[in-house]
């Protein structure tokens, strides 16, 4: 099935409601439910089943979905299904427990190719989930753990790391070091109104998969597109970048490979349509 | 929609006379962002300040209508407002900030706005962005062989740039010398050449010298905000207004140099895309 077919039945647009609400409600007649439970059950049904993945990443991607305080309680207790994760839901997974099926993992981290418990975990969510999402930078593009070289406690064997794409299919990118709140509750957003213009670019930065501040230089200046605007440095989360004579300047000591600059250019994809209907222009 | 979606267009000029002294035409960034500061629709405003070097900006943070009017007047190279944005939230504590930017760095601000990566908590706290028309800028490097070179003034010398009637101008304190736009050719900066925006198409509104007479700027209000912003600030007698349909030499002109910046660099963005080069419209 393609991915855009995956992700219409994932937000239940193929999944005809109607159709199956009126067997519930022929159901509900006999045992007496009224018509509001049978919505509520319904809608409960067409909630999606969201898993949380946590792989060589640290915890910063989490923190900052959870710092979408207004709409958190709303969005964990009535939009979606968390039926999957060590921290937002207490489940864990072993032989014993199987993973439960899920329309969307969001995996934080990178991976790690001298962990086996990773490794068979990544397998896994690869099977048991419809999208797969590499969420922050970690996932996506590897980010700091691009920088690991092994020799260190508690596991010195643990040397190599790479973004989730490299081994497993990935179906959209939310890169951040970590993805800002505002950025994550957008995605969900778009994922339940099922905004597909809204996660294009989300779906084309899934190949994203290795970054540096020097794709300024190189995709951006080297090209004859940059305009001196700013917008990567004010973007960098570390401080890496400066601007000198217009032009940007990396600082390759502070430089984590997030890949947020050269994502937040103006010069490297323009969602023109986008920009102009949050605007109401 | 050659000068993008619009509420209004009219000819206007700041009623102060501080302002009006040191603008560059109608005083309408400084005079607004004044406005808007005295108002506390804003608590601060990024515009490109006075650098080390004379007519090399650097941007700044303006937090007085004292900072806002120091800033005032055109500087034909780099100051790379976008990157102050997230400065004057986090180490200046501006909660409703403004900005002046050409259009390449409107749209660095606005696909920040709409995608918001990895930027935190900047995206909703910019209230007014007044857009500046804009045809192309210049490396520093290129303004002194204009002035230097070409000229034979020293930079120090010069108290404005200009740009106008198929001329680039310098004023100094008892001269004012030109050389015709064909010698200021093939020193802008590339990226330019790519630039489909002449008007500042996504900012709150927008303005510049064309279509209006000496002194007067041409006002184009967009968003809601924008218009409602600028009408209040001329209900409460900051600006004087004309009828476009009044003034020489008009409208046409604007829309005349707007079409031909977009079929001039839609034909170099043709090129490039023949010639395999990326672009991102
Ligand atoms: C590179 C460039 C090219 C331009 N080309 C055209 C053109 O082709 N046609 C046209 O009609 N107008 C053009 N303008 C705009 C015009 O020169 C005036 O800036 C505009 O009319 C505003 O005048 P004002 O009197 O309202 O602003 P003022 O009150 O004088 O304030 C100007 C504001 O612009 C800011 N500013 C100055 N230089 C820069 C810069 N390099 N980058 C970002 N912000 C800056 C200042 O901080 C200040 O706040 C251009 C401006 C620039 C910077
Ligand atoms: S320069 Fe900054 S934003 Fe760009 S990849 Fe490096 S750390 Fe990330
Ligand atoms: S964000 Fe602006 S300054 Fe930075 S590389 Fe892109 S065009 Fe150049
Ligand atoms: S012509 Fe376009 S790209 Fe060049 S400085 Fe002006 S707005 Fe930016």
């Amino acid at each position: 099935m393609s991915l855009i077919a995956r992700i219409k039945q994932f937000l239940g647009f193929e999944a005809k409601p109607d159709k199956e609400a009126k067997p519930d409600s022929a159901k509900s007649a006999d045992t007496g439910a009224s018509k509001q439970e049978v919505e509520k059950v319904a809608e409960e049904n067409a909630k999606p089943r969201i898993g949380y993945i946590h792989l060589s990443g640290c915890t910063g991607d989490i923190i900052s979905l959870s710092e979408n305080y207004d709409i958190l309680a709303e969005l964990l207790t009535n939009m979606v299904d968390i039926v999957y994760g060590h921290t937002l839901a207490d489940v864990w997974w072993d032989d014993e427990n199987p993973m439960p099926e899920m329309d969307l993992a969001l995996v934080e981290g990178s991976v790690c190719l001298q962990d086996e418990h990773s490794l068979h975990e990544l397998m896994e969510v690869r099977k048991k989930a419809a999208m797969v999402c590499a969420f922050g930078s970690c996932s996506a593009t590897g980010c700091f753990t691009r920088f690991s070289r092994g020799g260190q406690q508690a596991q010195p064997a643990h040397e190599s790391f790479v973004p989730i794409a490299d081994l497993v299919k990935v179906d959209c990118a939310i890169p951040g070091c970590p993805p800002s709140p505002e950025i994550i509750a957008k995605t969900v957003v778009a994922l339940i109104n099922g905004d597909m213009d809204y996660l294009q670019p989300m779906i084309d930065l899934a190949g994203m998969t290795e970054a540096c501040g020097c794709d300024l230089q190189t995709k951006v200046v080297n090209q004859a597109l940059c305009i001196g605007c700013g917008t990567c440095a004010m973007a960098c989360q570390t401080r890496a970048l400066d601007m000198t004579d217009g032009r940007p300047e990396l600082n390759t000591d502070r430089c984590v490979k997030c890949g947020v600059c050269y994502v937040q250019c103006p010069r490297s994809w323009w969602p023109e349509e986008q920009v102009k209907k949050d605007l109401g222009l | 929609m050659v000068l993008g979606t619009y509420k209004e267009i009219v000819s206007a000029r700041s009623t102060d006379k501080q302002i009006q002294k040191v603008s560059q035409d109608g005083g309408i960034v400084t005079g607004l962002l004044a406005f808007a500061l005295e108002e506390k629709i804003i608590e601060g405003a990024v515009v490109a300040g006075p650098g080390e070097d004379f007519w090399k900006p650097e941007p700044m943070v303006a937090m007085s209508a004292d900072e806002i009017i120091a800033a005032a007047g055109t500087k034909y190279t780099f100051s790379p407002n976008v990157m102050m944005l997230k400065k004057a939230v986090r180490q200046y504590g501006i909660e409703k900030l403004g900005t002046v930017a050409i259009p390449c760095q409107t749209m660095g601000i606005r696909k920040m706005q709409s995608y918001p990566f990895g930027v935190r908590f900047l995206a909703d706290k910019i209230k007014l962005l007044v857009g500046i028309y804009c045809m192309e800028n210049f490396p520093f490097a290129s303004l002194e062989t204009f002035i230097s070179e070409k000229m034979g003034v020293n930079p120090e010398m010069v108290e404005k740039m200009d740009i106008g009637k198929g001329k680039f101008w310098v004023y100094t304190q008892d001269d004012v010398l030109s050389i015709p736009l064909k010698e200021t050719h093939g020193y802008e900066q590339s990226g330019c050449n790519v630039c489909l925006d002449y008007v500042a198409e996504l900012a709150d509104l927008s303005t510049g010298s064309v279509g209006s007479p000496d002194g007067w700027s041409t006002v184009i209000t967009r968003t809601d905000d924008g218009n409602s912003i600028f009408q209040q600030a001329i209900e409460a007698g900051a600006f004087e207004t004309k009828d476009m349909a009044n003034v020489k030499p008009g409208l046409d002109l604007l829309k005349k140099l707007s079409a031909q910046k977009k079929d001039k660099n839609q034909k170099t963005i043709d090129k490039r895309k023949e010639m395999g080069l990326p672009v991102p419209f």
